[in-house]
């Protein structure tokens, strides 16, 4: 198993009345409700946040694209990834991604993603998503009906640049590069594993299988609900003869909140979970998913988009129903272990992306309940997966010696010389 | 008056195209909404024309062809679309969208277009009057933008549309995708694709069609057209909106007389 805390970064300054007040989050959210003075301690915190993750023992530490977003104020991961690659020793650096369609050209991602994997000594874990509607075609301005033919140059432009040892030209239809040489390039060869976050696209389903790279979905609505998708997901490793359904194919996001008992977790989280699920995820519909975005064949299979407002409309989510919907595992540590192994094996993930930061939670019931997941929740799921511990294919393989930041020598010192 | 649904190839795709009526010959080219053989203004034309009425790729139950990607290209298949007609100098009719291509067909090969006419086309920008984020709306706040009567206009657009029905909403699903994934490639984030430094070009004898109530591309828009067109005539319709071919339907068939 391996476990990243993840860090959304949410704004955690939206008014009570946001969302009879404001039509979304994304997008077109009101300027003036971020503060940049206090984004200042805001951005220190959840960067710190991340650092204690790594001290508890978690596998790796998370972050993520999202543009003009109050619940993501991260447009630029890999600036967070690259203050994480100092202060952290061990856990991996999973970037959750680069939008890679939206760089341009996207040897940026090749060259900032092989910056990262030098200077953390190999921890890198790079995903690529194709990018939400949001994100990718409101804010970005890509066209829906090419974005997945420009992510997928942009795929196949960046692995070149990554493996192959000789300048290029690279004549694309959204890229023309005459002299492709990037420089630096990545310690981990032939390149860092790759995670690809979907939401059910058929199309993406089999480009990872096809390219050993792991599926993650990056769901908020919890494992109960995810069956169906993982479930498609698995049907299609098994429909395109895949050598192995080994679980580290597939990676979940699970908002997970642990406490000494199932009172305190409600006590403790509550207002937090709320702020995120009833405020957080106000995204206006028109913005869910613009036409041509997703394929037609995605669209027959009937999934929604998860921004889609659900059928019969949006109520406000209690702590009853998100923790009884699986939106949010919460509880005491066995409480947490027992829904947590319900998860794994329900949908045969290795990777767990732990959203253990939520909503507008301050910073010390964030360190209480990731200090008694790691200590006394992840070791108790550690075992689960015996058969497949080996499967190096999806994680970083570190140096194993590695510099240690902060360690210069005393500066040079010319000696004086002997006045004559 | 009954129009016959036909098909002609070109090298990218199959063409699905309406035909009817008798006359000099029209091309009748449709906006980002698609097109119906119901279509009012189809019928007014086909009393005095030979109305050719193509679908793009995407829309009359068609798919999208991925190697269309940009104006140039959809430029050109609608010209390779009038040669497979066999038609040529015909009368160009373009609504919105399908004013836009109209425009630029007219500008790329100015020679081969007898007559213009261009109702509420898309295509220019102006910073002082932006044109709304039409792939941003739900479906309930289109008529308030597309009609001089958003009540009405709402009963025309939803006419026999089942959106209870899962399979209905399905396959509106599938077909809105379609169409607006193709018309996103000509109009999304911003309708302006460079057609303004090509508009001097055009030679053809034009009428610009505008909905005075038309609040998805407003009417200083056609004042827009009228300047950048040598000769060009603005015909500016009251109680009209966007859909000028569905709320006023005759105003269109008599520009197209006034060019006779």
């Amino acid at each position: 198993m391996k476990f990243t805390w993840f860090n959304l970064m949410p704004w955690p300054y939206l008014p009570d009345d946001f969302r009879q007040k404001h039509r979304s989050v994304w997008v077109d959210i009101d300027q003036r409700l971020f503060d940049p003075v206090r984004s200042h301690a805001v951005y220190n915190t959840y960067m710190d946040l991340l650092e204690y993750a790594d001290t508890l023992g978690f596998d790796g530490i998370g972050v993520n694209e999202h543009h003009q977003n109050g619940y993501g104020i991260m447009p630029s991961p890999n600036i967070i990834a690259a203050g994480l690659a100092r202060r952290t020793k061990n856990a991996a650096l999973v970037v959750l991604g680069n939008s890679i369609a939206l760089y341009n050209p996207p040897v940026r991602v090749a060259e900032e993603f092989a910056m990262l994997d030098c200077i953390s000594g190999g921890r890198l874990v790079a995903g690529f998503p194709v990018g939400t509607s949001m994100d990718t075609n409101y804010c970005y301005g890509q066209i829906p009906a090419l974005t997945r033919e420009k992510y997928a140059e942009a795929h196949d432009l960046i692995i070149r640049a990554w493996t192959e040892r000789d300048p290029f030209a690279f004549n694309g239809r959204y890229n023309k590069l005459r002299h492709v040489n990037i420089w630096p390039r990545p310690i981990q060869q032939p390149h860092p594993p790759i995670h690809i976050p979907g939401g059910g696209s058929v199309e993406t389903y089999d480009f990872c299988i096809d390219n050993t790279y792991s599926y993650s979905y990056l769901s908020f609505s919890g494992y109960i609900r995810a069956k169906a998708l993982m479930q498609g997901y698995w049907d299609r490793v098994a429909a395109r003869n895949a050598p192995d359904a080994s679980p580290y194919r597939a990676g979940f996001a699970q908002t997970i909140c642990v406490a000494e008992t199932d009172a305190e977790a409600e006590r403790l989280y509550a207002e937090h979970v709320h702020y995120f699920y009833n405020r957080c995820l106000h995204v206006y519909p028109g913005f869910a998913d613009a036409p041509g975005y997703r394929t037609i064949k995605t669209i027959q299979t009937g999934a929604l988009s998860q921004y889609a407002p659900p059928r019969g409309g949006y109520a406000e989510l209690s702590w009853k129903d998100l923790t009884e919907g699986g939106h949010v595992i919460a509880g005491s540590p066995e409480t947490v272990r027992q829904r947590m192994e319900e998860l794994i094996k329900g949908l045969n993930v290795g990777h767990i992306f732990c959203l253990m930061h939520v909503g507008n939670m301050p910073a010390d019931k964030c360190m209480y309940s990731s200090k008694l997941f790691a200590e006394k929740v992840m070791p108790r799921l550690r075992g689960l997966l015996p058969e497949c511990d080996g499967d190096g294919r999806f994680w970083c393989h570190p140096l194993q010696a590695r510099a240690t930041p902060g360690t210069l020598p005393q500066p040079y010192a010319p000696r004086l010389s002997q006045p004559a | 008056m009954t129009f016959q649904r036909k098909s002609l190839a070109t090298r990218h795709a199959v063409v699905p195209y309406l035909e009817g009526g008798e006359g000099e010959p029209l091309v009748f080219l449709h906006g980002a909404g698609g097109l119906t053989a119901e279509d009012p203004v189809l019928a007014l034309l086909a009393r005095s024309h030979r109305v050719f009425a193509p679908y793009l790729p995407g829309y009359g139950e068609t798919e999208d062809v991925i190697a269309l990607r940009d104006m140039l290209d959809y430029t050109l298949h609608s010209w390779d679309v009038v040669g497979g007609l066999g038609l040529k100098a015909p009368i160009l009719v373009g609504h919105s969208m399908g004013g836009m291509i109209a425009a630029e067909m007219a500008a790329v090969a100015p020679n081969d277009v007898s007559r213009l006419v261009l109702v509420a086309p898309a295509g220019l920008w102006r910073d002082e009057t932006p044109i709304p984020d039409m792939f941003s709306l739900m479906p309930y706040e289109m008529p308030g933008y597309l009609f001089h009567d958003p009540e009405a206009g709402a009963r025309l657009m939803t006419a026999g549309l089942k959106m209870d029905d899962p399979k209905f909403l399905q396959d509106y699903l599938v077909r809105n995708a379609r169409q607006m994934g193709m018309a996103g490639k000509l109009l999304f984030p911003i309708p302006d694709r460079g057609l303004s430094q090509r508009l001097y070009r055009i030679t053809a004898r034009t009428v610009i069609v505008w909905g005075m109530s038309d609040r998805l591309i407003p009417p200083v828009y056609g004042r827009a057209f009228r300047d950048a067109i040598a000769g060009a005539r603005l015909v500016e319709i009251e109680q009209a909106g966007h859909m000028v071919t569905l709320e006023k339907p005759a105003a269109i068939a008599e520009a197209v007389m006034s060019l006779a």
